[in-house]
């Protein structure tokens, strides 16, 4: 379903932004990819016997699909609290960048930090990079409400997946559970380079890809973040380097 | 509905390992990004770091693969990747077209491989 043009009427009141962003679910691919990984993710709470309002809460409260597994995974091979509080950590120290890059397409001079705790809570990778593709066809103060409609959309769908895989969890084949669990690197990666418009986005890319197995030789428990940084970093300076050559 | 809820220990468990050290860095993105301008240099550079960071965990799956995906040999894994990306590029950026053709080589490669 096609968003209204701009200066339509129909982008009157919060409320109709929330219904556009809420039924912007159904026109990405992103939603499906979504869908089968919280799937994967419910089953995977199942088997290793966390309880069906567990895996609910942490798909509300976590909402970040590596973080849940690499929760579920560390915990239910026996490693301490502290542990994977770590682990999950690391993983999300993503979100800090994309809730930063995310801020300021949807904020007017009249927007207190408060108004955006719920958009920094829906960002994760689906709604950073469908923000990119629905924002600049949504009318500035009209953002906010879109972006609490898409991400409730997101959410709904990812907790309806997390019950029906809760459920399938003694159905699935090891087949199938690989191809879920393949879902989303080809799926972050695909919709990431789909968003690099900019030089400096897909340099970052490609090196973060290269960079991450030097950093993981190191095994500082930092890997990621490394890689990120230094890749991230030389891309900028590519950036840089055009825009002054 | 007790075992809907299962035993109180884990939910703490849950907010101590995995809601906290995870929100941590949104609420820190929303303090930090409240300030800055849409046009700014910053802005670039958060943005290339933010998307060198994704690809890292992209490639920590590939590379060190949790649960099942693990019991795909790993030329499989990457030749699924490549061939995804080839598919990718060829259909013009189609994210479907690249996720169907990754799943399908990786699904064919194991029925092969037995």
């Amino acid at each position: 379903m096609p968003l209204p043009p701009i200066d339509s009427p129909k982008w009157q009141g919060a409320f109709r932004a929330f219904a556009w962003g809420m039924s912007s679910i159904f026109s990405t691919i992103l939603s499906l990819v979504l869908f089968v990984t919280y799937i994967g993710i419910g089953a995977l709470a199942h088997g290793t016997h966390f309880s069906l309002a567990w895996a609910l809460l942490s798909t509300a409260l976590v909402w970040a699909g590596p973080a849940q597994i690499i929760l579920i995974s560390t915990l239910a091979s026996g490693a301490t609290i502290v542990q994977s509080a770590i682990a999950v950590t690391v993983s999300a120290i993503r979100l800090f960048p994309m809730v930063v890059a995310v801020m300021p397409m949807m904020r007017t001079p009249q927007t207190k930090r408060r108004h955006l705790i719920l958009v920094a809570h829906f960002t994760a990778v689906t709604l950073w990079v469908e923000c990119y593709r629905f924002l600049p066809q949504v009318p500035r103060e009209r953002r906010i409400a879109f972006v609490h409609g898409l991400g409730c959309g997101l959410i709904s769908v990812g907790l309806c997946a997390t019950v029906i895989g809760y459920f399938l969890a003694a159905n699935l084949s090891q087949t199938f559970a690989s191809a879920i669990l393949l879902l989303t690197p080809l799926a972050f990666l695909f919709s990431t380079a789909r968003n690099s418009k900019e030089l400096a986005d897909g340099v970052a890319l490609v090196l973060g890809l290269v960079l991450y197995p030097f950093a993981a030789q190191i095994n500082s428990g930092l890997d990621i973040l490394l890689s990120g940084v230094v890749a991230g970093s030389i891309a900028y300076g590519v950036h840089r380097f055009r825009v002054h050559a | 509905m007790s075992d809907f809820i299962g035993d109180w220990h884990a939910l703490v468990v849950l907010v101590v390992a995995g809601v906290i050290p995870n929100q941590i860095w949104r609420m820190l993105g929303l303090w930090f990004g409240g300030g800055l301008d849409e046009g700014s240099e910053l802005l670039v550079w958060v943005r290339a770091v933010a998307t060198a960071i994704l690809a890292g965990v992209i490639a920590q799956i590939l590379v060190q693969p949790p649960g099942a995906l693990a019991s795909v040999p790993d030329l499989l894994r990457y030749g699924a990747l490549a061939a995804g990306s080839i598919a990718f590029m060829l259909t013009r950026r189609s994210i479907f077209a690249g996720v169907l053709c990754g799943e399908i080589v990786m699904l064919a490669g194991k029925w092969w491989l037995g």
